[in-house]
């Protein structure tokens, strides 16, 4: 049976088995690649993603959960890569590899979103979800407190 | 039109010539191209262009269009470090090219042109080398092509070559006001058939740089903050299937009995497949065929072949330190200095202590994978993957499927990650999705789980250090001798390599003579073992663990001593200026001479392959629970020419987050030759809430540039170790300092 839900405002579906995790079923069937596979138990928020408005795993996320339910993932964050945190990743040159900023900034969305202006140990405790394994932490507080501060 | 190009690669030993096909040297770019071989013989000197007009034959390091982009080559591969921005800004620096009109493309697999100097010629990003090696040549050639457009422009304004200038692409006659774009230039340009010799005095003053030293934006940012970045894990091809494998628990068994039952039943599974070292699932989902791999674990039997099997790595720890300590133990001579051995009697005084490292494993952030499509008759396949190196990427699947290396057209993908684990010479993650197609007769993408991953990681190798100093009657240190017991990596992760080296384990053993000290006699000897659990190269190599045991032990001489650790490095380091440098510039950073109330402070210094670099730590210690915090690192670095200055500093910062996992926690144990760890629950990196405040300074200096990518991460273990003996006198001798270990050694 189809599940029907919405990712970045347009409307999806997928008759993937129930238990099959969001993650998936976004990179494969609806090819947003943007957000990642990392370990796949909800340890690093490589593929963190938003469903109505609020930060979640979405290897976590079941696709029997998702009926009816809004995904933002990193694609639809904003039309151009003009969201503030996008400027300010690569105003503070946050990248390295890479493969983790897209929850990073899903993560750190989340927290703007609620808390426009937190304080450096509110950042810290929010990010401490999501694993860089580049180490780039300190660029990535920076940045936040950039995007904050310009949004 | 002709069906092959050749290029004559200039190595001075031979003539020999690669035959390239033309898929793999059709470049889109139309104008002017160049193409320059480097020797394969490290004498790069030898460098010729080759053109044409159009761009249709050669595959070249530069193309420049008639709208005046120009197309740079990418040598290295992209982990992370930068070098899809450096490698191609050398070049752009000596062109004096306007960066704001490049383009970097990753260069394609052929090792006469883009090969490493650095690795005997093979397209391999390792080592933290790839400015280091390509500097020279890559400034040549910039020059040289530069050189040709300045020739070209003087012809057609019909003026001498002195009376031209070049500023941002485009060449000037300032006499007349003249300017011709290279956009222009490209567009009429002969290119002669032998390069122009430039001297190395023609080569750019430091002062006269526009590029390198200053920061330039990495080139491949932008996709990685909207999620266009393309790695491997996100490639799709038509009509592909996916793959997982599931493993032998113990390297070099291979499946004895598969009962499949339970694993082709689950929904979307395709095939279950014996493979020579494990079971492969092809499925329609990358999820059906994780939870038929899942449904395989309890079904399969495998054979009691490989060394490993019975391995316990606690137990092995224990060998291994006291063979390293029984000086009766046979051992091969690493490294030597003056005479060590017919020092260390006549010592006055003497003082010996031993440190131990783990295995630890990389844990890059993307699980391997990779997509390979072998054709219907097997005579070829197109693969995609994130690799170390293109030219194993090549050779082993063409090894595999018995065709020749051209037939095998490589995708080189972004890494998530890298720290060494996509170098190896057998890269089996890409056999495995080689091996899957092969059957399949569709193009697979095998993707490995995190635990995966982990199971089957290869690891920085074990080791335990016995090291003794000898003093004379004035307290000199003049004699060192350290023993190491030390899992083989070289042969188990690149045997071709291991035997180019004359069987020389280097990445169990660089790094362990105190290089840069003032210790006349030196002698370092390996004691080598094979366990047979699987090794590699891991982000600052052996360095991360010899140094930890030579740093530490010139700490504990110098507290032994009552001589300031600072001070102490500072005698022994007296002819080494740009090391003095360093330590004297962190001591000043981190006010090393000030007590903190509840705190400690701890030093170290190394000399990592040429780049200089002093740390200080300061952490507390948590008594009741053994947990320590560091809360401030101090960092100096003189890598030479720092040619992307930001970003030696952001490979400082990641090499300082990674030192600290491989110093506080992160730990692979393996019992019955099985590992023991899965996931990041059991194998913990470092998080944001767990890493120190980064205080990094770099002193660029007109050095050749050295490596940055790994150079900090051996500094943290021993900083650690030197400040919580400064905090609690208690001394931190095995890395990970686990809380255990921490309370054990409070006492």
């Amino acid at each position: 049976m189809a599940i029907n839900f919405t990712v970045n405002g347009k409307a999806a579906s997928t008759d993937a088995p129930p238990t099959t995790p969001l993650l998936w079923v976004i990179r494969e069937d609806l090819k947003l690649t943007g957000t990642k596979f990392g370990c796949g138990t909800g340890l690093c928020g490589a593929c963190m993603v938003h469903i109505d408005g609020r930060r979640a795993f979405s290897c976590q996320t079941q696709m029997l959960e998702m009926a009816g339910k809004s995904v933002t993932t990193i694609e639809g964050l904003s039309a151009d890569s003009s969201h503030p945190l996008q400027n300010a990743w690569l105003a503070e040159q946050v990248p390295q590899c890479g493969y983790c900023q897209s929850g990073q900034i899903m993560s750190a969305a989340d927290l703007l979103k609620h808390n426009p202006k937190p304080t450096r140990d509110q950042i810290v405790e929010h990010m401490s979800t999501n694993i860089c394994r580049c180490g780039t932490y300190q660029r990535i507080v920076r940045a936040v407190e950039r995007a904050a501060r310009e949004a | 039109m002709t069906p092959h190009v050749a290029i004559e690669t200039l190595n001075a030993r031979s003539s020999r010539r690669q035959v390239l096909s033309r898929r793999q040297v059709m470049i889109g770019a139309a104008g002017l191209t160049f193409a320059v071989a480097l020797g394969v013989d490290r004498r790069a000197a030898g460098a010729v262009l080759v053109a044409e007009r159009s761009g249709k034959t050669l595959s070249p390091w530069v193309s420049i269009a008639t709208d005046g982009t120009i197309t740079i080559m990418s040598p290295a591969t992209e982990m992370g470090q930068g070098s899809m921005t450096s490698l191609p800004l050398i070049i752009a620096e000596e062109l004096d090219a306007d960066w704001s009109k490049v383009r970097v493309v990753p260069a394609p697999p052929i090792d006469a042109i883009y090969g490493n100097p650095g690795f005997g010629g093979m397209m391999y990003t390792a080592g933290s080398n790839a400015v280091t090696s390509y500097y020279r040549p890559l400034r040549v050639f910039g020059a040289q092509a530069r050189r040709v457009l300045l020739d070209n422009a003087g012809k057609k304004l019909a003026v001498p070559l002195e009376d031209l200038s070049t500023e941002p692409s485009a060449v000037l006659h300032a006499k007349s006001g003249r300017k011709l774009s290279y956009g222009e230039i490209a567009a009429f340009a002969e290119v002669p058939d032998k390069a122009p010799e430039v001297k190395p005095e023609a080569l750019k003053k430091p002062s006269e740089f526009r590029l390198i030293g200053k920061d330039v934006p990495r080139v491949e940012l932008p996709g990685k903050v909207n999620g266009s970045a393309r790695y491997s894990i996100d490639v799709q091809v038509p009509n592909m299937l996916y793959g997982a494998i599931l493993r032998a628990p113990v390297e070099g068994s291979v499946p004895d009995k598969i009962d499949d039952a339970k694993a082709k039943v689950i929904a979307g599974a395709v095939r279950i497949v014996r493979l020579p070292y494990g079971v492969g699932v092809l499925a329609e989902t990358p999820w059906a065929a994780f939870e038929a791999r899942r449904a395989l674990t309890q079904s399969v039997t495998w054979s009691r072949t490989g060394t490993a099997w019975g391995f316990d790595s606690d137990k092995g720890m224990e060998r291994f330190a006291a063979d390293a300590k029984d000086l009766a133990r046979g051992a091969t001579e690493w490294s030597k200095i003056g005479d060590a051995r017919g020092e260390m009697p006549k010592a006055s005084s003497v003082f010996e202590a031993e440190y131990r490292c783990d295995y630890a494993y990389h844990a890059q952030m993307e699980p391997l994978n990779a997509i390979a499509s072998v054709s219907p008759s097997g005579d070829s396949v197109e693969i995609w993957a994130g690799t170390q190196s293109q030219s194993i990427a090549c050779e082993a699947p063409a090894k595999v499927l018995g065709i020749a290396r051209d037939k095998v057209k490589l995708h080189d993908m972004l890494m998530g990650g890298g720290f060494g684990r996509r170098g190896n010479r057998d890269v089996d993650f890409i056999i495995d999705a080689v091996l899957l197609s092969k059957e399949a007769g569709r193009p697979v993408k095998v993707i490995w789980t995190r635990e995966d991953d982990v199971h089957n990681g290869r690891f920085r190798p074990i080791s335990a250090h016995y090291l003794k100093a000898g003093f004379d009657p004035s307290g000199k240190l003049t004699a060192w001798h350290h023993r190491i017991a030390v899992d083989r990596v070289g042969p188990y992760m690149d045997p071709v390599r291991y035997q180019m080296s004359g069987g020389k384990d280097f990445i169990a053993m660089l790094g362990a003579d105190p290089r840069g000290y003032d210790v006349p006699h030196q002698l370092v000897e390996q004691l080598y073992r094979d366990t047979g659990v699987r090794t590699n190269p891991l982000r600052g190599i052996s360095f991360t663990a010899n140094k930890f045991a030579t740093e530490t032990f010139i700490d504990e001489i110098a507290v032994k001593r009552g001589i300031d650790p600072v001070k102490f490095r500072l005698e022994l380091l007296k002819n080494t200026p740009r090391a003095v440098k360093v330590v004297e510039r962190v001591a000043e950073m981190a006010n090393w001479g000030k007590k903190r109330d509840g705190r400690g402070l701890g030093v170290a210094f190394i000399d990592y392959s040429g780049s200089q670099l002093a740390g200080i730590a300061e952490v507390s210690v948590d008594r009741a629970n053994g947990q320590i915090r560091v809360h401030d690192f101090w960092c100096t670095i003189d890598c030479g020419v720092a040619v992307q200055p930001d970003n030696v500093v952001a490979q400082t910062e990641s090499s300082i987050v990674y030192g600290l996992g491989m110093s506080l926690s992160e730990r692979i144990s393996v019992k019955n030759g099985a590992v023991e760890q899965s996931n990041f629950y059991d194998y913990r990196v470092p998080r944001m809430n767990e890493v120190p405040a980064m205080h990094i300074e770099v002193i660029a200096t007109d050095n050749h540039p050295t490596g940055v990518g790994q150079m900090a991460t051996p500094l943290i273990a021993p900083a650690i170790s030197s400040a919580v003996m400064q905090l609690t006198g208690a001394r931190l001798r095995h890395t990970p300092f686990t809380p255990e270990r921490v309370k054990a050694a409070l006492g």
